[in-house]
């Protein structure tokens, strides 16, 4: 059983560690089929936020609405538990991959875990999509960076989540590596899946967001549908003192 | 679902640890190295004083099992797997058993070892019992591996995690760490005291349900930051 949202909604949300706020009072939505953005400098936030979103940290105030399904600080994740957790997929900066595991075990082992019916065939399908099968016996571990990082989304989408986040997916990608990504977030938009992107890679991002998410100091600066000339926005939204 | 989930995560703890033979290696190596310092220091022309075999045998165990559990969580942490293992649709008490069962794995294997050795050095007949030392040794593991499993798991992130880890992790222990040594010594009398036995025996059972399902009941929030 798994939850089905066409809509993530988040209101008034707020996380504090002790007596730093790292996200304070935030609010936006992701719709199904859009790429959102969520950029800002370092400890903007952003990376709590995706915790918050992937139910790893409970928030301290706010809301999450995941469709119908809300999580609150009175409401942690856990009670939605596997439900919630089986319609998202996480992609961090760490790959969450098993360097001594092959691509193919990788990718069988978070398919079963996912509770995916046939994960040794979900797993080569995987790895076909990704241009990886040649290589589904070696040990991730002897995978050059940006195979990883493919390896690693195949592992995020392999239950075909409702909700992707993704948190610097761009970080120590060639060219090639992130034309192919971006390809498969723009694949991920046209199957309706609802994608949050957090970036500072605002060239690689400018024309790929559907909306843009602003953060500063943990609160939000500004939300801005259909972004352009993101470096310029960027650079003025940051400027400007956050009240 | 759990058992499944239980399944999986045993399954590939075990074929990790097959490929890389890191923890089983380094376990052993400590834990061997451990029996022989105590063999040089206590032995005396053959002769090693009463008793001293049990303790022996479960001080190795209870020092190669915490570098045991902190490589375990430490090879987790390095990619961030175990958030990975967190973000999973299933239970997350199935996780915290996958990951008891495994490491209760590699202690058992690594005392399949150590047994004998200390048997040798200390002249001990501990085999003469198999199927109380089997009881005493499984229960005893137990209830090390369950509260290690559940505190390195816990301590993951933390910065000072292997100062901490046996910091905590001894003083909880500590009766499973009498029961045993207590109960394996019982195994070297000449008449066999089964009443007793029976009682240390009991008290690890004992042990082992209430820290599995304390365990089992607080791995989610505890893991929930």
């Amino acid at each position: 059983m798994r939850a089905d949202f066409d809509e993530l909604g988040v209101e008034e949300l707020s996380r504090h560690f002790g007596r730093r706020r790292a996200v304070s009072r935030i609010t936006f939505n992701v719709a199904a089929g859009s790429i959102v953005g969520l950029l800002g400098p370092n400890g903007a936030g952003k990376s709590t936020m995706i915790g918050l979103l992937a139910t790893l940290i409970r928030p301290t105030s706010g809301l999450i609405r995941y469709g119908r399904l809300v999580v609150d600080a009175g409401h942690a994740a856990g009670q939605h538990g596997a439900a919630l957790r089986a319609a998202i997929g996480v992609l961090g900066h760490d790959l969450f991959l098993y360097p001594e595991l092959s691509a193919l075990e990788n990718l069988t082992f978070f398919a079963g875990l996912h509770g995916v019916a046939h994960p040794h065939r979900a797993a080569l399908e995987a790895l076909e999509h990704a241009g990886l099968d040649a290589r589904a016996h070696d040990p991730v571990g002897s995978f050059s960076r940006g195979m990883r990082q493919r390896v690693a989304l195949e592992r995020a989408l392999i239950h075909r989540p409702r909700l992707v986040l993704l948190d610097e997916p761009f970080t120590g990608l060639d060219d090639a590596s992130t034309g192919r990504l971006v390809s498969r977030l723009e694949g991920l938009r046209e199957a309706g899946t609802a994608v949050l992107l957090a970036t500072h890679d605002l060239d690689v991002a400018d024309g790929l967001l559907d909306a843009a998410v602003f953060l500063k100091d943990g609160r939000l600066v500004d939300t801005v549908v259909q972004p352009s000339a993101l470096r310029a926005t960027y650079r003025q939204l940051m400027a400007r003192p956050v009240s | 679902m759990f058992l499944r989930g239980v399944w999986l995560v045993v399954r590939k703890d075990l074929t990790v640890e097959v490929r890389s033979r890191e923890i089983a290696y380094t376990t052993l190596f400590f834990a061997v190295s451990c029996v022989l310092i105590f063999a040089f220091a206590l032995v005396r022309e053959g002769r090693a004083p009463d008793e001293a075999a049990p303790a022996v045998l479960w001080v190795a165990i209870a020092f190669a099992g915490t570098l045991a559990l902190g490589r375990t969580f430490e090879r987790e942490r390095q990619a961030e797997t175990l958030r990975a293992l967190l973000l999973a649709p299933v239970d997350r008490p199935a996780i915290y058993a996958g990951k008891l069962l495994g490491m209760m794995a590699l202690l058992l294997a690594a005392e399949f070892v150590l047994v004998p050795l200390v048997a040798l050095l200390f002249q001990a007949p501990l085999l003469g019992h198999p199927f109380w030392l089997t009881g005493i040794l499984a229960t005893g593991t137990l209830g090390f591996a369950a509260v290690g499993t559940l505190f390195a798991a816990m301590l993951v992130r933390a910065r000072t995690r292997d100062v901490l880890l046996p910091v905590l992790l001894y003083p909880i222990t500590v009766p499973v760490i009498i029961a045993g040594v207590r109960g394996t010594a019982l195994l070297l009398e000449p008449e066999l005291d089964v009443a007793l036995l029976r009682f240390w025996l009991a008290l690890l059972v004992t042990f082992d349900v209430v820290f599995v399902t304390l365990a089992l009941w607080t791995f989610e929030p505890l893991m929930t930051d």
